[in-house]
C-alpha cells in the first residue's frame, strides 16, 4: 500500500466534502475514520482509484454522522444526499486547510497537531506516539481545538506567519516513534511551496533543507550530540544541500526578506565551509544583523554572540553578550564556550558544569556534562 | 507488576561510595556512563519490561494553593539539604526480586576508572487497578 499516496489524498478529499456542504470538523472526523479503514483494509484489498474509495468512505462516514446527530435532534437531515457534481479547484482547498488548522486563534500544540491529522493525513495515534502523550488526550486536544475554529468562514486569506511557524515547531520535534516529523514537515512544506510563491515559504523550506543534510552528522555513537564544529562534513546530504541553496537562491531573488531566508541564509553559509576555520563568520554575522532587525530575538542576539566570538574573536563575542538576556536558556553554554575559546579554562569548566544543570534535554545535558569533564581534564592531564 | 526505580540528586541513605560530581570526570568515563543507561533502557525493551524512564532537571520549586482570589504559594528552589530526584524508570515485571535485581544492575553504572558508582536507587511498587474478580 502506498501510505505517502493515502496520505496526500487527505486533504484534497476533505475538501471534496467541504464543497459537498459538510462543516470542517464534522469532514475531518469522517475522513479520519476513512483513513483509519483504508490503512487498514488496503494493503489486502487496494482499491483501483484511491481517491474515489476515500471520498466514497468519507461520504458515507460524514453522513452516518450526520444522520444520527439529526435523529438524535429529532430533525430532518439538511444536507443532501446526493453530492453536488462539478470540480473545484484541490489547491485552494488544501490551502485553506493550511490557514484553517494552523489559526491564530489556536494554542500552537493545537495548531500543530490539527495540521498534523488534517493536512499530513496522520492518525490520531501517530500524532499521540510522535509527541509522547496518551492517544486520548491527543483526541481531546484536537477536538477543542475544532469546536475553537468552529464557524470561521474559510474562504478569507489566512495568517501565513502562523502556518510557517507551525510547520517549523514540527519540524524541530524531530522523530520519536514510528513517525519522522522532521520528513513530514519537509513534505508539508514542499507542498505549501506549491500552493503559494511567497519567498518566505521557499526560505523556511530550504532552512529545512539545509539542516536536514546534516541529520547524519549530528549525532555521534550512543547517541551523543555532535556540535556543527565537530562534524564529520563528509557526511552532509550534498543532494539537499543543492537543493536548498537554490530554492534559497530564488527566494532572495524576488528581494523580500524575511526571518526564514536570513535563517536559511546562515546555514547555506555553514554548508558551504569545509570546517568551521574556513566559514565566512564576517557575512554570518551581518545576517544575524538582519535576523535581528527583522525579529528582536533575544535567542537570535544569543546566536549572534557565538558568532561574533568567531568572526572577531572570543573578547569580542564576550562583549556582544553583554546586551543578552542571562536568563535564556543555553545563555551559561555560549559563555562557556567564548570563556574556553578565550583560553580561561577554569572558569569555562565550571560554567559547562552549570549549564548542564540549566539544559533542557537529555543528550544537551550530557553533552555540557562531557565538556566540563573535557576542559577539566586539559586542566589536569 | 508495575515499579518505580527513582533516581535522587540528593537524598536517601548515605552514599555507600564517594564520588566527585560527573563533570569531573572524565570525557570517556562520562560517554561510558551515558552509554550504560542507554544499554540498560534497550534491554529492558527486548525483555518486554520497559514502561518509561524520565529525567528531571535539577531546580524545582514546592507550590501550593493560598485561598480564593491569591496567588498560589511557592517555596523554593530548594536548599541544599531537601532531597531532589532525578528521573526514573518504570518498569513492568514478574516480581518484587525481579525489581530489586534490576534496580541492582542499574546502581553498577560506571563512575570514574569503570567503577560501579552504587548509587541507591528507591523501588515503589504502583498501586493498580482493582481485579475483576477478587474471590
Amino acid at each position: 500500500m502506498n501510505e505517502a499516496l493515502l496520505r496526500e489524498l487527505v486533504p484534497v478529499v476533505i475538501g471534496v466534502l467541504l464543497r459537498r456542504g459538510a462543516d470542517f470538523a464534522s469532514a475531518e472526523d469522517a475522513v479520519q475514520e476513512a483513513l483509519i479503514r483504508a490503512l487498514d483494509t488496503w494493503p489486502d484489498d487496494p482499491p483501483r482509484d484511491p481517491k474515489a474509495w476515500l471520498v466514497a468512505a468519507g461520504w458515507r462516514k460524514f453522513l452516518d454522522a450526520a444522520r444520527a446527530e439529526a435523529s438524535r435532534r429529532g430533525r430532518e437531515l439538511a444536507v443532501q444526499v446526493e453530492p453536488p457534481a462539478g470540480p473545484a479547484p484541490a489547491t485552494d482547498d488544501t490551502l485553506r486547510l493550511y490557514f484553517l488548522c494552523a489559526h491564530p486563534a489556536l494554542p500552537s500544540a493545537s495548531a500543530v497537531a490539527l495540521t498534523l491529522r488534517a493536512v499530513g493525513g496522520l492518525t490520531t495515534r501517530q500524532i499521540a506516539t510522535a509527541y509522547l502523550v496518551p492517544e486520548a488526550t491527543m483526541a481531546q486536544r484536537i477536538s477543542r481545538a475544532k469546536r475553537r475554529i468552529a464557524g470561521l468562514p474559510l474562504d478569507q486569506p489566512g495568517d501565513l506567519g502562523t502556518v510557517l511557524r507551525v510547520l517549523y515547531l514540527v519540524f524541530n520535534e524531530g522523530y520519536s516513534g514510528d513517525v519522522d516529523l522532521v520528513a513530514e514537515a519537509i513534505r508539508l512544506t514542499r507542498q505549501l511551496a506549491h500552493l503559494t510563491d511567497e519567498p518566505e515559504v521557499a526560505g523556511l523550506l530550504g532552512l529545512m533543507l539545509l539542516h536536514h543534510a546534516r541529520r547524519a552528522s549530528r549525532t555521534g555513537p550512543g547517541g551523543r550530540l555532535v556540535p556543527l564544529g565537530e562534524q564529520d562534513r563528509s557526511r552532509w546530504d550534498t543532494g539537499l544541500i543543492t537543493e536548498g541553496v537554490t530554492i534559497l537562491q530564488a527566494a532572495l531573488a524576488r528581494d523580500r526578506l524575511g526571518e526564514y531566508q536570513a535563517q536559511a541564509a546562515i546555514a547555506a553559509l555553514h554548508a558551504d565551509a569545509r570546517s568551521t576555520s574556513e566559514t565566512d563568520w564576517v557575512q554570518i554575522v551581518e545576517w544575524y544583523d538582519e535576523l535581528l532587525l527583522l525579529t528582536g530575538s533575544p535567542v537570535v542576539r544569543l546566536n549572534r554572540a557565538v558568532a561574533v566570538g568567531e568572526a572577531h574573536g572570543p573578547q569580542a563575542g564576550l562583549a556582544a553578550l553583554a546586551d543578552v538576556n542571562p536568563d535564556l536558556p543555553r545563555y551559561t553554554a555560549v559563555t562557556a564556550y567564548l570563556h574556553e575559546r578565550a583560553g580561561d579554562l577554569e572558569h569555562a569548566a565550571e560554567l559547562y558544569a552549570e549549564a548542564s544543570r540549566a539544559a533542557t534535554s537529555v543528550p544537551e545535558r550530557d553533552h555540557l556534562t562531557r565538556e566540563a569533564a573535557r576542559v577539566r581534564h586539559l586542566l589536569r592531564p | 507488576m508495575k515499579y518505580l526505580l527513582l533516581k535522587h540528586y540528593r537524598g536517601g541513605p548515605a552514599p555507600a561510595a564517594g564520588w566527585p560530581p560527573m563533570d569531573q570526570w572524565t570525557p570517556e568515563e562520562v560517554d561510558a556512563h551515558v552509554q550504560f543507561m542507554r544499554d540498560f533502557a534497550a534491554r529492558l525493551e527486548e525483555t518486554g519490561e520497559f514502561v518509561d524512564t524520565q529525567a528531571l532537571a535539577p531546580e524545582g520549586t514546592f507550590v501550593r494553593y493560598d485561598g480564593e482570589g491569591r496567588p498560589p504559594v511557592t517555596d523554593g528552589p530548594f536548599a541544599e539539604t531537601k532531597d531532589l530526584i532525578a528521573g526514573w524508570y518504570v518498569i513492568e515485571v514478574e516480581s518484587w526480586d525481579r525489581a530489586v535485581q534490576l534496580a541492582g544492575e542499574l546502581s553498577a553504572a560506571p563512575g570514574p576508572g569503570g567503577e560501579p558508582i552504587h548509587e541507591w536507587l528507591e523501588v515503589r511498587p504502583f498501586l493498580g487497578a482493582s481485579p475483576t474478580v477478587t474471590g
